[in-house]
């Protein structure tokens, strides 16, 4: 029988906890980190993996700069709406009325404002080239998350841009539900106030303009 | 080459690059604002790399990240900076990393004053960041000195894989004394390829290179912190350095102190000299690892009454001699700890007090 | 032998750049020299001073309680400093800003009217350059050839300043020489 899947190339055995690459930074600071490679070694592809509490919370001065530079590396920003790894507390995305085990009651946006949309927010800047926001719920969805991460890549590879690509995701256990469910909450509740889609692309634009 | 008259801090920023250091990436903190000042003009006529960070904190990981893929990286950096890097030079040595570091030391705590201090000792020596680890720390006492530490700092922080501490007082950075600076590359790059993450197409071996810090098996962490453990003991038993002023005549005391400080206690030494005082003075020049030997052998000797420590702090490194001496003789202390240096005058002054109350 | 000079007056007076220079001088001669700043927040538009040691051996303390000099460019640098100048020293006093002396018998103060004299010769900002050429050609602490070429090497990057500066030097030494 033929083989169907084959891990890929890229991906090592060795044990990683949190950190996928080769190098692991402290909680938010992966994209000063991916600065400092890729300032003395611009040839080497860099991407930092971060979640929503590493990147728009502890970590938001770090990415805001590194975009700002327009850092040549690339982000892909796993957003679920609560702190996965630390055991579901509440992150800067969590949705209003949201219950966490630091909102036991529900995120309430009067005492500590509404979600951080950081794909937005990263698109205010006139720097950072590429910025989209995928979401990985259903095989519909991962096809284009996909093609995102790979334009992502493709852009760093011809040294073009900054890029971000934002992955909406679940978290069953830490919202304490079933897989399914998740996925549902996930399309009711996070999809329509983190909206997909490109909220940047310029040298798609500088392309077109240029034609 | 010829003497030329420099700043401090312009001298250090020279000497990194002397030493083959192309890559620095800083924040600006008063009194060292002038090496990032320099080396932003000064990298790109030598095709070097400056990038001024958004924070100390961001450098910290900047300089671990360019680091930790084998290029030679350097910041310098003044107290409440090296405070934020902190967290990051914790990392740095977890993940054996040969980042360069100067401290330029100003007041504190807190925001201080940005008058010379070496209120940054314990910080340097004794940690700072979390967990265990140590720091390579050299004090210089002169803009030569400086220079020819920053050189050796490379080649120490290659050699034992660990990030170093260059740690002067504000004068050595604000002061300008001629300095002569090495020909060519002062130290020459090691090789990085067992564990750089240098990408693998530039690698000959299919090996990879991981560079981290997390441990979560207790087994493994202990082994890797007993591998840095005894890095750290052939650092104490291959690079401890000093220098010893007056130490051949029967003294009544033997004064540690290094940096700026040390310069003024030589000079009080010799005041005293001309009264019929004699003291002596051991000057560490690395303050981790630290010269326990030289101190014990210096109070030893019979006409010796007292140690004393003598810095811009409120006695920090006092511990440390009381630890060289075991109780052979009392370990006292002077110095200022607001950013004013005692003149020659007053520590003689403070020294003969000690001496009296000794009789 | 070790010698110290004490430069002070307002920020922006050129205080550090006198300092700068007579230290570049002492080192071409050959001696060992530091040059010590004060760097307090008062550099900026207060009290701006610095200290130079000049020495046939290595230096040791850079910091010194009793320099042996003073160069006073303005009131407050004089009432701080003057009495802490060690005895036959030299004290310059900038008469263009000072109206009162050192009230002291045992130095030899030295009167100069740096910003007229600079003025006279084309840019009050070269008053500094004056004080340092008086200060040198009284005190000869270096050899005042080998200061004239410092001035010219400082200046070497703005050559549009050098003549005046060299008139700045010579009318210094007069004004030195003038006061005996």
């Amino acid at each position: 029988m033929g083989k169907t899947f084959l891990k890929p190339n890229s991906l090592s055995d060795n044990h990683t906890h949190y950190c996928p690459g080769c190098k692991e930074a402290a909680h938010g600071r992966a994209p000063a980190m991916a600065t400092g490679i890729k300032r003395v070694r611009p040839d080497l592809n860099v991407f930092t993996y971060q979640g929503d509490g590493d990147l728009a919370s502890i970590g938001m001065s770090e990415i805001i700069h590194s975009a700002n530079r327009g850092e040549k590396f690339t982000t892909i920003f796993v957003n679920n709406a609560v702190y996965g790894m630390t055991g579901g507390q509440m992150a800067p995305t969590t949705m209003p009325n949201q219950k966490t085990t630091t909102s036991p009651f529900g995120r309430d946006v009067k005492d500590v404002g509404m979600p951080i949309k950081m794909a937005n927010l990263l698109a205010a800047l006139q720097t950072p080239g590429y910025i989209e926001r995928t979401t990985v719920l259903k095989p519909k969805y991962i096809v284009k998350a996909k093609k995102a991460i790979k334009k992502a890549f493709i852009y760093q590879m011809e040294k073009k841009c900054f890029s971000f690509v934002e992955v909406v995701s679940t978290c069953p256990t830490n919202w304490g539900m079933t897989p399914q469910d998740s996925i549902k909450w996930a399309e009711d509740t996070l999809l329509p106030y983190y909206e997909l889609g490109v909220f940047k692309d310029t040298p798609k634009m500088e392309e077109k303009n240029a034609k | 080459m010829a003497k030329v008259l420099m700043k401090g801090n312009e001298a250090i920023g020279e000497a990194a690059i002397r030493a083959g250091c192309l890559n620095y990436f800083a924040y600006p903190i008063t009194p060292q604002s002038e090496v990032a000042e320099y080396l932003a003009k000064r990298m790109p006529e030598v095709g070097g790399m400056f990038l001024q960070g958004e924070s100390e904190v961001a450098v910290g990981y900047m300089l671990f990240g360019a680091s930790a893929c084998g290029e030679r990286v350097f910041t310098t950096s003044s107290s409440p900076g090296i405070s934020l890097m902190s967290e990051a030079i914790s990392y740095i040595a977890a993940a054996q990393c040969p980042v360069v570091f100067v401290n330029i030391m100003r007041g504190g705590p807190g925001l201080g004053g940005i008058l010379p201090s070496q209120a940054d000792y314990s910080q340097s020596v004794k940690g700072g960041g979390h967990g265990d680890y140590k720091l390579l720390v050299m004090a210089p006492a002169s803009v030569q000195e400086a220079v020819e530490m920053v050189t050796e700092a490379f080649v120490l922080a290659e050699k034992y894989r660990n990030p170093v501490m260059i740690l002067g007082d504000g004068l050595i950075g604000q002061m300008m004394e001629p300095v002569e600076f090495p020909e060519k590359v002062a130290a020459k790059p090691s090789d990085k390829s067992e564990w750089a993450t240098t990408g693998m197409d530039t690698r000959k071996s299919d090996k990879r290179n991981l560079v981290k810090t997390l441990f979560l098996d207790p087994e493994e962490l202990n082994r890797h912190n007993l591998m840095l453990k005894e890095k750290y003991k052939k650092m104490e038993a291959e690079e401890v350095r000093y220098s010893t002023y007056n130490t051949d005549g029967d003294y009544k005391a033997v004064i540690a102190s290094y940096g700026t400080m040390s310069r003024v206690c030589k000079t009080a030494i010799d005041m005293l000299k001309k009264e019929g005082i004699e003291v002596c003075m051991i000057r560490p020049q690395t303050l981790f690892p630290f010269p326990e030997v030289a101190i014990r052998k210096a109070v030893e000797k019979k006409s010796c009454k007292l140690a004393i420590s003598i810095e811009m702090n409120m006695g920090q490194m006092v511990e440390d001699i009381q630890r060289s001496v075991s109780g052979i003789v009392p370990v006292k202390w002077y110095g200022k700890c607001g950013g004013e240096i005692p003149t020659p005058e007053e520590t003689a002054e403070a020294v003969k007090k000690y001496l009296n109350n000794e009789e | 032998m070790q010698s110290e000079v004490m430069f002070a007056g307002f920020g922006g007076q050129g205080i550090l750049l006198s300092g700068k220079i007579l230290a570049q001088t002492a080192m071409d001669q050959g001696f060992e020299v530091a040059w010590v700043p004060s760097y307090g927040p008062e550099m900026r538009g207060g009290t701006a001073y610095c200290t130079v040691v000049i020495s046939d051996e290595p230096i040791g303390s850079p910091i010194i309680k009793n320099p042996a000099h003073l160069v006073a460019m303005n009131r407050p640098s004089l009432e701080k400093f003057a009495g802490i100048v060690k005895p036959k020293g030299v004290i310059l006093i900038n008469a263009s800003l000072i109206p009162i002396r050192s009230g002291r018998d045992d130095i030899d103060e030295l009167i100069v009217q740096t910003t007229e004299i600079a003025s006279e010769i084309g840019n009050i900002r070269a008053a500094n350059i004056v004080a340092l050429a008086s200060f040198i050609a009284r005190s000869r602490i270096v050899d005042f050839d080998i200061f004239r070429e410092c001035v010219k090497k400082e200046f070497s990057k703005k050559p549009k300043l050098i003549p005046l500066n060299m008139k700045a030097v010579d009318k210094g030494k007069l004004a030195a020489n003038f006061d005996v």
